[in-house]
């Protein structure tokens, strides 16, 4: 078509720091990531990444997979650390891609695993399918039926609630967590995650269930020892330990080990709250 | 046409629904509901999908803090905002229902911020004229995605497919009856059986360089739609955000949220001048978005940009705490991505492509689109917006016409028989064009074209070209660029297998936006004017006359065809409501069918 070779008009021109600050660094990134799949020897393969200014790690193995390696499988979406998908262990720490600067990092090679407390699928991507079967299995929030909307809550119910709604799943917490890391005890222990999931319904102040014995017998709170691995590596920053876990276990406690209940319980079956 | 040279999986249902963002679910609870097998197909994991992005809250007229506000300045509002090009209908069914499904969120268990007597919070936000968004921090549609998440997975009756993705909808004559892909974890072809299909795969951004839109916006459903013989409409209107992260570069384009400006956060050019007071006296700050963004696009060209090109958005005056507690994301985001404290520092903020108004035309009530059997709901939709969309009213819009298109489909696959019969052919010839990018060296002597860097390039012509600001020219350099990128993409090819390749997925996606890209370019060339988020500059005042019609784009048999429709005009009984909004002004009304001619009582049009 003719009107390829016309010249912009000078107002559609951006100004031209807009589009021309492409903001290399002159510095070059060596990436080491982990590719492989079930069966196979997993190796590191390094690739050579020009540094931008702010770049962080899920820009460097965009640059890879648009340059070298069309095929590095990697999980993402938002690219702005909300939608929890990117998670992968950037020397050896479980992180979200889309946060870590490289610049936050020492300097020298970079190494990007994929989460090691699940199972394989491909190069950074694991199957995180686990979680969502044990979401199906806590009861979801139900309100008493004759508990009409609109409702009154007051704003500190909602801000104890919303520490715990913050939560992006991005199962770093479940990575990192050593009952599930290094025990492997996936069918009998929720993980982090779910427990802040049972916190924000168990204090939900129009929820009416009881999940606490569920929370002990399958979810197997008491594994948890409280070493607030999983508070480390939330990027959202919810005190999954102290707020979410502990406040649990007192619930579970002031249900098992009360001795006025436990006597109760032994006259009048279980359910003496 | 062969028949299908590779196996397949088969998975039947009576409703299939296209993506798992909040319109996605929401169809699907209320499909299971109507007491069908529901089949939802997502791209990503459950819970990812872009509605999470969404931050501001949800605009929905409950009148708790502004006891004046009710569903008519609502409707008001967005009529104004849209440009009169909106759906009447959809805005008047939208402004009644959104009250109700923002109390069934709660009702399942979502969370919202309050006012001091305990009843749900709504924050101010641009050209709403009351205090309108039902809102949670700056994480709405975080809470909007868990709450109906949680709601759909403890739903009998609906089966989801994580990370498959989909590449064609089925037809049995002029009917959909199902779609086709593959299961990105395995590399298996599956298609999809059912009685009725609902779309709500969401919007297309991703053809643009900067854009606050994630990895799923390509617009697959809009080109599957299309290529089925849909109808698209409005696809000229493509959403700038004014508020953008502009550095650095790897962040340039994630979105700042327009609660900054809700909350009282304010824009300053490099001199220090708050110009908005300028572009938009009375709005100021929360003027619409269409307006924002091109003021702030015409400081940086004057000369007054931030050293990054861009304006200053500051909240420094409203408190450190303050900051904190109601824009927890915004600090964070700053901090981790820019080392920028926002509580003592501006941000830089520049457009960023954000939504799209245009999309697959349907019926109002019942998000029927032109094809039987096919249904779209949320931003894969057309109509509701107009020219222009309020802040607010997208996570609305996709509880409204989620629910409503869950319910029609439902009906459709329940009644219109049960010929659920799969054209072998159909399946041949979309696996020969899907595997053919793996099929190893390109045929002919020339080279080999690489997915990526066709994207990179079709990003660059879209940005240029067909942005925040257009022309003929312009828009037919883009269109250029798009034919020659459409000629070099049959040469596409990838290397690996079918397993979690992401170069192959990006094939199909690159013809998908390029198609998509089409209908952007030749809809923005029909309209020579300026009217929302269309900015002609060499056409820079509204016409009347095209305030009179929508655009439609439709496949015809030697291509891309756009033709004219008639705006549906307001009915009698709804004019008098433009009044009620606080920013209708007699003067300023919107060119077209109501500024010019007053049509006749009891026009053509069927009543409801």
């Amino acid at each position: 078509m003719a009107v390829v070779d016309q010249p912009k008009p000078s107002i559609d021109a951006p100004a031209e720091n807009v589009l021309t600050a492409s903001g290399l660094t002159g510095e070059t990134l060596t990436l080491r990531v982990l590719k492989g799949v079930p069966g196979e020897e997993a190796a590191e393969v390094a690739y050579q990444v020009p540094v931008v200014a702010g770049m962080v790690i899920l820009d460097a193995v965009h640059y890879v997979q648009h340059n070298l390696d069309t095929d590095l499988a990697c999980r993402w979406n938002c690219k702005a650390a909300k939608c929890g998908s990117c998670s992968a262990e950037v020397n050896g720490r479980p992180v979200l891609m889309c946060k870590t600067r490289v610049d936050d990092l020492p300097a020298g090679p970079v190494t990007v695993h994929p989460l090691k407390s699940f199972p394989l699928i491909k190069d950074l991507v694991t199957d995180v399918s686990r979680n969502y079967e044990v979401n199906r299995e806590i009861p979801p929030f139900t309100a008493a039926p004759d508990d009409g909307t609109p409702w009154r809550i007051p704003q500190q119910d909602i801000d104890r609630l919303y520490e715990f709604r913050k939560c992006i799943e991005c199962f770093l917490c479940q990575d990192v967590c050593h009952i599930l890391r290094s025990h492997d005890y996936s069918d009998r222990f929720y993980g982090p995650r779910f427990f802040v999931r049972v916190a924000s319904l168990e204090m939900h102040p129009k929820d009416v269930l009881d999940r606490r014995d569920q929370t002990r017998d399958q979810g197997g709170l008491g594994y948890c020892n409280i070493t607030k691995c999983c508070t480390e590596v939330c990027p959202e920053h919810i005190h999954i330990t102290d707020n979410a876990i502990i406040p649990l276990k007192e619930r579970v406690a002031d249900v098992h080990w009360d001795p006025v209940r436990f006597v109760g319980r032994k006259l009048f079956g279980r359910n003496t709250d | 046409m062969a028949a299908a040279s590779e196996p397949y999986d088969t998975i039947e249902c009576d409703v299939l629904v296209v993506g798992a963002g909040g319109a996605g679910m929401r169809a699907a609870i209320a499909a299971a509901e109507a007491g069908c097998s529901v089949t939802v197909v997502t791209k990503s994991l459950l819970g990812k999908a872009h509605t999470v992005m969404a931050e501001g809250g949800i605009a929905a007229a409950i009148g708790n803090v502004d006891p004046e506000d009710s569903w008519e300045v609502h409707f008001a509002d967005t009529m104004l905002g849209g440009q009169l090009l909106n759906n009447w209908r959809m805005v008047e069914l939208y402004a009644h229902e959104v009250i109700d499904r923002v109390l069934e969120l709660e009702r399942w268990g979502g969370i919202f911020d309050r006012t001091e007597d305990g009843r749900i919070m709504q924050r101010a936000f641009g050209a709403h004229s009351w205090k309108r968004l039902a809102h949670v921090g700056d994480r709405t549609g975080l809470e909007l995605i868990r709450t109906c998440q949680d709601k759909m997975v403890h739903t009998q009756a609906v089966n989801v497919c994580m990370e498959y993705t989909l590449t064609s909808l089925l037809k049995s004559g002029d009917r959909v009856c199902g779609a086709f892909g593959y299961n990105r974890n395995t590399g298996g072809l599956v298609a999809f059986k059912a009685g009725a299909v609902v779309l709500a795969s969401g919007g297309w951004g991703r053809m643009y360089r900067f854009t606050s839109n994630s990895w799923e916006c390509a617009g697959d459903g809009a080109a599957m739609a299309y290529e089925a013989g849909a109808d698209l409409l409005d696809m000229e209107f493509v959403q700038f955000h004014p508020t953008g992260m502009i550095w650095p570069p790897g962040a340039r384009g994630i979105l700042v949220t327009e609660a900054v400006r809700g909350e009282g956060g304010l824009l300053f050019n490099a001199e220090g001048s708050r110009f908005m007071l300028d572009y938009d006296p009375v709005k100021k700050e929360l003027s619409s978005r269409d307006v924002v963004a091109r003021s702030i696009y015409k400081e940086v060209q004057a000369g007054r940009g931030t050293p990054h090109g861009g304006a200053y958005l500051d909240v420094r005056h409203l408190g450190a705490d303050y900051v904190k507690r109601k824009l927890p994301s915004m600090y964070e985001q700053f901090h981790a991505l820019a080392s920028i404290d926002i509580t003592n520092q501006p941000m830089e903020v520049g457009p960023t492509i954000h939504y799209t108004m245009g999309g697959v035309r349907v019926e109002p009530e019942t998000a029927a689109t032109t094809v039987p059997g096919l249904y779209a709901a949320g931003e894969v939709a057309g109509g509701l917006h107009g020219a222009n969309r309020l802040g607010g009213n997208s996570l609305g819009d996709i509880l409204v016409f989620g629910r409503r298109a869950g319910d029609a489909a439902a009906t459709f696959a329940k009644t219109a028989g049960a010929t659920r019969v799969i054209d072998d052919a159909q399946i041949g010839a979309e696996q020969a064009a899907l595997l053919q990018p793996l099929g190893g060296d390109a045929n002919g002597s020339a080279p080999a074209e690489n997915p990526y860097k066709l994207h990179e390039d079709l990003q660059l012509a879209m940005q240029d070209d067909a942005g925040i600001g257009r022309s003929e020219e312009s828009l037919q350099r883009a269109l250029a660029a798009i034919l020659t990128l459409r000629e070099r993409s049959a040469r596409i090819r990838v290397a690996g297998g079918r397993v979690l390749n992401p170069g192959w997925h990006a094939c199909r996606e690159l013809t998908n936006m390029l198609t998509i890209s089409e209908a952007i370019v030749r809809s923005a060339i029909e309209r020579r004017e300026s009217r929302g988020s269309q900015w002609r500059f060499d056409h820079l005042e509204q016409d009347a006359e095209f305030g009179k019609i929508n655009f439609v784009t439709r496949r015809g048999d030697d291509g891309m065809r756009v033709a004219s429709v008639p705006v549906p005009p307001l009915p009698d009984r709804l004019r008098p409501l433009l009044e009620r909004s606080r920013f209708y002004d007699p003067a300023k009304l919107p060119k077209g069918y109501l500024t010019e001619t007053v049509p006749a009582v009891g026009t053509r049009r069927k009543r409801k």
